[in-house]
């Protein structure tokens, strides 16, 4: 009997190509909405980027899964969780939204994800740092793609206190993004025999950092960690610059994304060191896309554009490979499925949604290095995936 | 008997509104609708311009989205003592602020609502920046599964009914009449003997406690109360509604929300997203210059002028 339907099945597939497999889509159509910063501080690097990125992943993959077509739908979080949440909450429960992706802001991504989990739909998260995604707040339908806060403390922050500089302050974005970076710094420096002497809490969007740059100056401290991004960091160094700190010690940006590192002065920035998930120059097939990206674009790729896109496409395959888009087939398969493309490099899509892969220890290029306005980093070392995340939690083992 | 069939009619509407329409979006509407209706209780029948109904709003939100997250009350009880809070809260501003008229007393509400907002900002249960997330719906009386958008939608409406109910018959109650009195002209209702003070307090506090109401239903709705809700913006926002609406018309302040929020969730998506606060800037100027009574106003206006 069983044998029978399989056959039937096949025969209509062989002769309904299309229609016959999209029995197995919902609704007809794979339907993606990417959530990103359209207009804020993050908007370089999640914003229309993010969309684009995806767009790209889907025309690479054919633009139909199973013969059903794939739709994006993009909106603005405008950084808010409340804005973000309603609008993640309309997609999945009234627009057949499959999958959300981009999702920048830790603090939107939290209230995001609490939706698209209750509605059971895979968020796939691309540019948010907090590592909550995968540790308190896991969830069996959460994947993170291209790094997070532990990978930058642990890249950064450990080979500078092992160098010697033992006494740390920060200036933290003041919310759920700046705490968990803050705290997996702190633990960090502790483990490794340094002090945390103080933090400036700065809120997110801040344009007058010279108030937290005259705390961290009093402050006595080694090195000044810089725990916020997009902008901010753009700012924050600027001030730093201004006010002189960074001839007193040394400045550290413990996230710092290629279109900011672009924008800040290469003569205050050059030297300093920084951990990615992606650099556009690594090697032929990070050129060949991100000069596709470019075209599209007008800037370098963040390594969120190249994350949204390998997970995008992550995503497609294991819909084609389950043979269906329910959220708990595809998760699985995507699970079961190592990702491997110019992004995912030695990487494996862990049970608990942490996307583990290698990352890039870089040093931001001084002016004399540079050959061109895109040329920014400089790779120090490669850091394997198991190195630069924690391990897993036992509780957020889904299988 | 006109306006009772009016009334019926809208309240069938309403009735079968959430299977045409996205019940959360009609459900925040309603919510938005109550918060301007308690403003209005203010700005149209005593005449006095809050600037800080913020603050009422997002204290409601945040009392009810701990209790539910923490206390394992059940939804009605929570969003009681959020509107008591609220209302406390209300007491409070109103005995500082209804001493000042006009821009003073619109000045002393924005400063009291920013200290609650940056109170908020800091203070550890509410999250920040982050918001709090995740509030559960809870189970309504322990029975009704609150998660369903549809029952949401009934629980939202009823207490919209309830809030819409008391205002009516507040505005028309003895009380009512010398907050009209009181706007009309101040120092005559001084001189009838009125204790001008007590009677704005007290309108104060109504409004006060009706918008933490909407407040505390908002936050069961999106389950996240944030700083949005506290925001000045939010106090300007909820003025604008009330002046498209039609401002001291019992309809009005529904209307202006329907269109104001009915525009947010449309344009928002779409092509015209990063233009919103222009669009919404010009319609406020064209409401100001054009038809300063509102639509409903303006509508009433027409209506006397034809058939009454």
């Amino acid at each position: 009997m069983k044998m029978m339907k399989k056959t039937l099945l096949a025969a209509s597939v062989a002769a309904f190509a299309s229609t016959g497999a999209m029995a197995e889509i919902s609704d007809g159509k794979v339907k993606i909405g990417v959530l990103a910063d359209m207009g804020g501080v993050y908007a370089d690097i999640c914003g229309q980027g993010c969309v684009t990125a995806t767009q790209m992943a889907v025309e690479d993959f054919g633009g139909t899964v199973l013969g059903a077509p794939i739709e994006i739908v993009s909106a603005d979080d405008q950084l808010k969780p409340d804005v973000g949440s309603a609008i993640v909450r309309k997609w999945v429960e009234n627009e057949q939204v499959d999958a959300v992706g981009g999702m920048v802001s830790s603090a939107v991504t939290g209230a995001a994800t609490k939706v698209t989990t209750d509605a059971k739909k895979i968020a796939l998260i691309s540019t948010s740092a907090s590592n909550a995604f995968t540790t308190k707040q896991c969830s069996p339908y959460n994947v993170h793609w291209t790094y997070n806060v532990v990978a930058l403390a642990k890249g950064t922050v450990k080979p500078m206190v092992e160098a010697g500089k033992k006494k740390w302050f920060f200036i933290t974005a003041d919310y759920a993004f700046g705490h968990a970076l803050e705290g997996v710094a702190t633990k960090v420096i502790e483990e490794n025999g340094g002090e945390v002497v103080g933090a400036a809490r700065a809120p997110l969007g801040t344009t007058d950092f010279s108030s937290y740059i005259l705390q961290a100056q009093s402050s006595g401290a080694d090195v000044v960690a810089l725990a916020n991004a997009g902008n901010d960091t753009v700012n924050s160094l600027k001030a730093a610059s201004e006010f002189g700190l960074t001839q007193m010690m040394d400045v550290a940006g413990l996230l710092v994304f290629t279109p900011n590192a672009q924008a800040m002065d290469p003569n205050v920035a050059g030297g300093m060191r920084t951990t990615t998930g992606f650099y556009w120059d690594l090697d032929e097939k990070t050129r060949e896309w991100s000069k596709r990206f470019m075209e599209r674009h007008g800037s370098i790729p963040a390594m969120g554009h190249a994350g949204a896109y390998s997970m995008t496409m992550h995503y497609l395959k294991a819909i084609e490979a389950a043979g269906t888009d329910d959220s708990d087939a595809v998760i699985r398969k995507m699970k079961e499925m190592k990702p491997d493309d110019f992004f995912s490099r030695n990487a494996t899509l862990r049970n608990d949604g942490r996307m583990v892969h290698d990352m890039y220890y870089v040093e931001i290029k001084k002016p004399d290095e540079r050959r061109d306005d895109n040329d920014i980093f400089k790779v120090v070392s490669t850091i394997p995936g198991d190195q630069a995340y924690a391990p897993m939690l036992p509780e957020c083992d889904f299988k | 008997m006109k306006i009772n069939k009016f009334y019926v009619v809208m309240l069938l509407l309403a009735l079968v509104a959430p299977f045409v329409l996205y019940p959360v979006f009609l459900a925040k509407l309603l919510c938005f609708a109550l918060f301007a209706c308690a403003f209005n209780l203010m700005l149209g029948y005593v005449g006095l311009l809050s600037f800080g109904h913020a603050a009422f709003l997002g204290t409601g939100g945040y009392i009810t989205g701990w209790l539910m997250m923490n206390s394992g009350l059940t939804p009605e009880i929570a969003i009681l003592l959020g509107t008591a809070a609220a209302g406390v809260l209300g007491a409070i501003y109103g005995k500082l602020s209804v001493k000042r008229e006009g821009i003073y007393f619109a000045m002393v509400t924005l400063a009291l609502s920013q200290l609650v907002f940056f109170i908020y900002l800091q203070a550890p249960f509410t999250g920040g920046e982050d918001g709090m997330q995740g509030v559960p719906r809870g189970n309504l009386f322990g029975l009704i599964d609150l998660s369903d958008n549809l029952n949401m939608y009934y629980f939202v409406l009823a207490i919209f009914l309830f809030g819409f109910w008391l205002i009516h018959r507040t505005i028309h109650s003895p009380f009512g009449q010398v907050l009209k009195a009181i706007r009309e002209n101040e120092p005559r209702a001084v001189s009838l003997g009125y204790n001008v003070n007590d009677y704005k307090w007290v309108a104060f506090t109504i409004s006060a406690a009706l918008a933490g109401l909407a407040g505390s239903t908002k936050t069961l709705v999106f389950q996240l109360a944030s700083l949005t809700d506290v925001h000045w913006h939010m106090s300007g926002e909820v003025v604008l509604m009330t002046l498209v609406g039609g401002v001291g018309t019992i309809f009005g302040p529904v209307v202006g929300a329907g269109v104001i929020v009915t525009m947010q969730n449309y344009l928002s998506g779409g092509e015209l997203g990063n233009y919103i606060h222009i669009i919404m800037g010009f319609i406020f100027v064209v409401c100001v210059l054009a038809f300063r009574s509102g639509i409903v106003g303006e509508f009433q206006k027409v209506w006397k002028r034809n058939f009454g």
